[in-house]
């Protein structure tokens, strides 16, 4: 890494001397030396605009001073500059507070029922900076008040000061330029476009920067005053992104999240699933007590001690195997590593609970595990190749730093898709548009450099022998590879070993050394040395009658692409369920244990740089155990030892691992699948997940699920006019197993392909078709 | 003998030396010292009592004693707790706790958006400052002059909502019912709104 050099620049602040950097803004350098010149409109990562005046000081240069005060947030810095602000100046202070009476004319006083009182910039500085009386005595402009720009984000107009943060804010950062201000004088204000709601993915984050109450959120109005709330930094549990949050609690409800300010990753940004989709804690009907399955097969509550005898004896009487989700924290995921290898004796391990394939697991073992891209790369990087990920949909914080650089620096972005998405648009990327399947060879073709960077998705698997091309173009021309699954905890499943192939830290089970180096840390003699199965493997050994005992922890059976065989093997097997509330699991498990949610636990997640982003219990005073102790629980009833009662040990276990320094496993070339023949009404089926669906975690937020986007079918012209339809129409998709009837729409997808969404309303494609991508469906005109 | 305590020097006095003496009476106070000493409480016989015989008889406060509160009502019923946590903001026991919520076109509880849902004084707390009267900005928290506030059990103390409000008085109808007919949040605090409408009788 080099370092820049930076020209410093010095200025007189107040009678104090500062070097800054060239470019700073003024507002910034009296920063540096503690000196807070009110604001509204001003936000380090937003443009400058000078919209509210607020910051007016008096400035001279070389001796000659400007005629007006002027506006500190516009101004950068520059030699021989002397700056007064209101603790010098009265000039100053004297324009500070005629903006502020001017700005509060037309503000309404209904600081007792607006949700910004008690934290709101505008409250405060009129504190501070203000005048303390007005000398305005007509009516006030008054608005109809609130009105909805979209189902989660309300818009006070007659309290807005019109600094532009939020219009700023979707136009610079999300490129979702759904607000703008509109109209001129008193009557500015902020307006949506006809027709065209503020449906963006990021529309939270006005909510936060808003200096007053003009935008507020629609599940926070009116629930409580910042000195209600205990606020717990905490880390998002919706995507590997891995969002520093902020949660705030009142009575062990969580009423909100904020997003946090860490400048490494998602800056002072999240998306809306972060921030709002917090209710399944509490909206999903939570299990309480340990169940066990009596002698007439029914679910009974039974006590602890009793349910973990049974969750033994079922475990230990027979060959089991462990499935855990991507939802599991980096601790957890150790927990249930280390529970398969030492008490059950098995390899028989998988994280992956989706489309998975034996090819992706052998790309993490020799290319991902224990790798660092990081979002500084992105930074630094001369182009990116997207390769089976959508970021906007499945890595919202990642889009938002690509979008950065792109607006930055006209950052080359490379897309291999089938269809052209919003995001991609968004990011001004070029399309290389393939039919589903034909991947490998056009990354094989692609030309990159050693400052690339390749952005793989999870849904990179789905596609045989595109991880092996990325593997092979990362090898010939240098560029890093970032994997970028979807969920929270498969970067930390992954490196804590939650998988058949690997041990913790990265260590392939293959190797011998390896295996000394676990088993001399876990106190036993040897570990299996097997490859393990994967997910699908396993539950085709459970109905094969080769595994007759599971422990499944968060996982959705019908996340995979062979759902009734998942559910036929959980209704076969000896079932012990680790969950948080009742689902397909648990009704067919033969022990299911409550455990706790993650606002009622601490832990880390890993992102998909595999930056640790820890987090404390926000709840304080739950009950519910972490899965991590459960499974010790367990183990100990089995006589084996796990011994990880808390996440302290399990951390503390982990780092006394360390990661593995020897050789890892090659690869082996995985050759793409022949591309199908196709009939005139027969299309290959493409799909992601968007980032608000019907995923389990959004339940119970139905403002949130209010901005998700139209449920539709996408297809080609060339293809729509040979079929006869147009967009609009109604389209249905079917397989052997169902169909799917969609609205059509017409767009830029390749000529073989059709792509709807995989787990929307009215599009759950794994559960109606039992396929979600490459296979080949049948599309006729409803 | 070095773990005995050291024998009393001559200069010291044990207290068991010391004897007891009587006490010294003074002269006899005699018949009219007597009589005396009878004479003032058989005055005070005669004087007007101070004291009454509560909890029978309850003598009137002061008129501005510093009572259980109440939560009042606009004229036409509406509450007029606004659910804005300003009395448990400057309540400086943290005896109260608010939770607002939003009226909604079938929930209307006062006028405007938002209500006070929740709304909770633990009388176990408050010190009767009044600081939540002077932090009301819509003079919907008063307090009384009730002072009979004890009871047995911690629970019976935290003064829910219901028996915090005001009685329904003439002319009020039992909220939820929607705002005077015309008539906007403003024009109920500048107390154009006397009593409720026959429109707003919606049950």
């Amino acid at each position: 890494m080099t370092t820049e050099v930076v020209d410093m620049i010095t200025v007189v602040i107040d009678g104090f001397e500062v070097s800054v950097p060239k470019g700073t803004l003024v507002i910034r350098a009296a920063e540096q030396l503690g000196i807070q010149i009110p604001r509204f409109c001003d936000h380090p990562l937003l443009d400058p605009v000078g919209a509210c005046r607020q910051c007016l000081v008096d400035i001279e240069i070389n001796g000659r001073a400007f005629p007006k005060p002027q506006a500190s947030c516009t101004i950068p810095v520059e030699p021989g500059m002397i700056v007064k602000t209101q603790l010098t100046s009265t000039v100053a202070e004297k324009a500070q507070k005629g903006v502020m009476e001017l700005l509060l004319i037309n503000h309404p006083l209904d600081c007792p029922v607006c949700d910004k009182g008690g934290e709101c910039p505008l409250q405060n500085q009129a504190m501070s900076n203000g005048q303390g009386q007005s000398r305005f005595e007509g009516t006030k402009r008054t608005f109809e008040k609130p009105i909805n720009i979209s189902s989660q984000v309300l818009l006070d107009r007659e309290r807005c000061v019109l600094c532009a943060r939020c219009t700023r804010f979707s136009l610079q950062i999300a490129s979702d330029p759904f607000i703008t201000l509109n109209e001129r004088g008193a009557l500015q204000q902020v307006g949506i476009y006809e027709n065209k709601p503020f449906e963006s993915y990021f529309s939270g984050n006005v909510v936060q920067i808003c200096p007053v109450g003009a935008l507020t959120g629609a599940s926070y109005r009116f629930r409580a005053r910042p000195f209600d709330l205990v606020s717990t930094p905490s880390a998002c549990e919706h995507c590997a992104s891995g969002c520093d949050m902020r949660t705030d609690v009142r009575r062990g409800k969580t009423l909100r999240r904020l997003a946090g300010d860490d400048s490494k990753v998602n800056e002072e940004w999240n998306c809306d699933k972060g921030r709002w989709a917090f209710k399944y804690v509490t909206a999903l009907d939570r299990l309480t007590t340990p169940l066990v399955r009596n002698a007439s097969g029914e679910l009974v509550p039974a006590s602890w001690p009793e349910a973990l005898a049974a969750a033994a004896k079922g475990l230990k009487s027979a060959k089991a195997a462990v499935l855990v989700g991507g939802r599991a924290t980096y601790e957890d995921a150790y927990g249930y590593s280390k529970f398969a290898r030492v008490a059950l004796g098995t390899n028989d391990i998988d994280f992956r609970s989706r489309l998975a394939s034996d090819e992706e697991r052998e790309f993490l073992a020799a290319h991902v595990v224990g790798s660092s891209t990081t979002y500084s790369d992105i930074d630094r990087a001369d182009q990116v190749l997207l390769v089976g990920f959508e970021p906007e949909e499945e890595s919202p914080i990642v889009f938002l730093r690509l979008n950065k650089q792109v607006r930055k620096r006209a950052l080359k972005v490379t897309a291999i898709a089938t269809k052209l998405s919003i995001g991609v648009e968004k990011l001004k990327g070029d399309f290389v548009k393939i039919a589903p399947g034909q991947e490998a060879a056009v990354i094989a073709t692609q030309s990159l450099t050693a400052k690339s960077i390749i952005l793989v998705g999870e849904r990179a698997a789905e596609s045989a022998g595109s991880l092996s091309a990325v593997a092979a173009l990362a090898q010939s021309t240098g560029a890093k590879i970032a994997w970028i699954p979807r969920r929270a905890g498969e970067r930390g499943a992954l490196e804590a070993g939650a998988i058949g192939n690997l041990l913790p830290g990265g260590r392939p089970v293959s190797d011998a050394a390896a295996r000394v180096d676990i088993a001399a840390v876990w106190g036993t003699d040897s570990l299996p040395s097997d490859q393990g199965k994967s997910s699908s493997q396993i539950y085709a050994a459970v109905n094969a009658g080769e595994i007759a005992a599971l422990v499944v922890g968060g996982v959705d059976p019908l996340d995979g692409d062979n759902s009734q065989s998942a559910l036929a093997a959980l209704e076969k097997a000896f079932v012990v369920s680790l969950e948080i509330a009742p689902s397909y699991v648990t009704q067919r498990a033969d022990v299911v244990l409550p455990v706790a949610a993650i606002t009622e636990k601490s832990g880390s997640f890993l992102n998909w740089e595999g930056r640790a982003r820890s987090f404390a219990a926000a709840v304080a005073d739950s009950l519910n155990r972490s899965d991590l102790r459960i499974l010790s629980m367990i183990a100990e009833e089995m006589g084996a030892s796990v011994n990880l009662a808390t996440v302290t040990s399990a951390i503390k276990e982990i780092a006394s691992i360390g990661k593995w320094d020897g050789a890892r496993v090659a690869m082996n070339q995985v050759s793409p699948a022949a591309s199908p023949k196709l009939n005139s009404d027969q299309f290959i089926l493409t799909s992601w997940r968007r980032l608000l669906d019907l995923g389990t975690l959004q339940q119970g937020e139905e403002n949130l699920a209010g901005t998700a986007r139209k449920t539709v079918a996408v297809i080609s012209p060339k293809r729509a006019e040979a079929i006869g339809v147009s967009s609009g129409d109604r389209l249905k998709i079917s397989t052997a197993l169902g169909s799917v009837t969609l609205d059509a729409l017409v767009e830029d997808i390749h000529d073989d392909a059709i792509w709807a969404p995989r787990n929307s309303q009215g599009s759950q494609l794994l559960v109606n078709l039992g396929v979600a991508h490459g296979a080949v469906v049948t599309v006729v005109k409803a | 003998m070095s773990e005995q305590l050291e024998p009393l020097n001559n200069k010291e006095i044990s207290v068991n030396d010391v004897p007891f003496t009587q006490m010294e009476t003074g002269e006899s106070v005699g018949l009219l010292g007597h009589l005396k000493g009878f004479w003032i409480p058989f005055s005070k016989m005669f004087k007007k009592t101070l004291t009454v015989e509560y909890p029978e008889v309850k003598a009137p406060t002061q008129e501005r004693f510093h009572g259980r509160h109440q939560l009042n009502r606009h004229p036409d019923g509406l509450e007029k707790c606004i659910g804005c946590e300003l009395c448990a903001w400057a309540c400086p026991a943290d005896a109260i706790y608010v939770e607002g919520a939003n009226n909604t076109q079938d929930n209307q509880m006062s006028p405007g958006e938002r209500y006070g849902k929740v709304y909770q004084i633990n009388y176990l707390r408050c010190v009767f400052c009044g600081l939540c009267i002077e932090a009301c900005p819509t003079r919907a928290l008063t307090m009384t002059n009730e002072y009979e506030l004890a009871d047995d059990s911690r629970a019976k103390l935290i003064f829910e909502k219901e028996d915090l409000l005001a009685p329904l008085r003439q002319g009020m109808l039992m909220p939820p019912h929607p705002m005077y007919p015309g008539m906007n949040d403003t024009n109920y605090y500048k107390g154009d709104v006397q009593q409720s409408h026959p429109s707003q009788d919606v049950k």
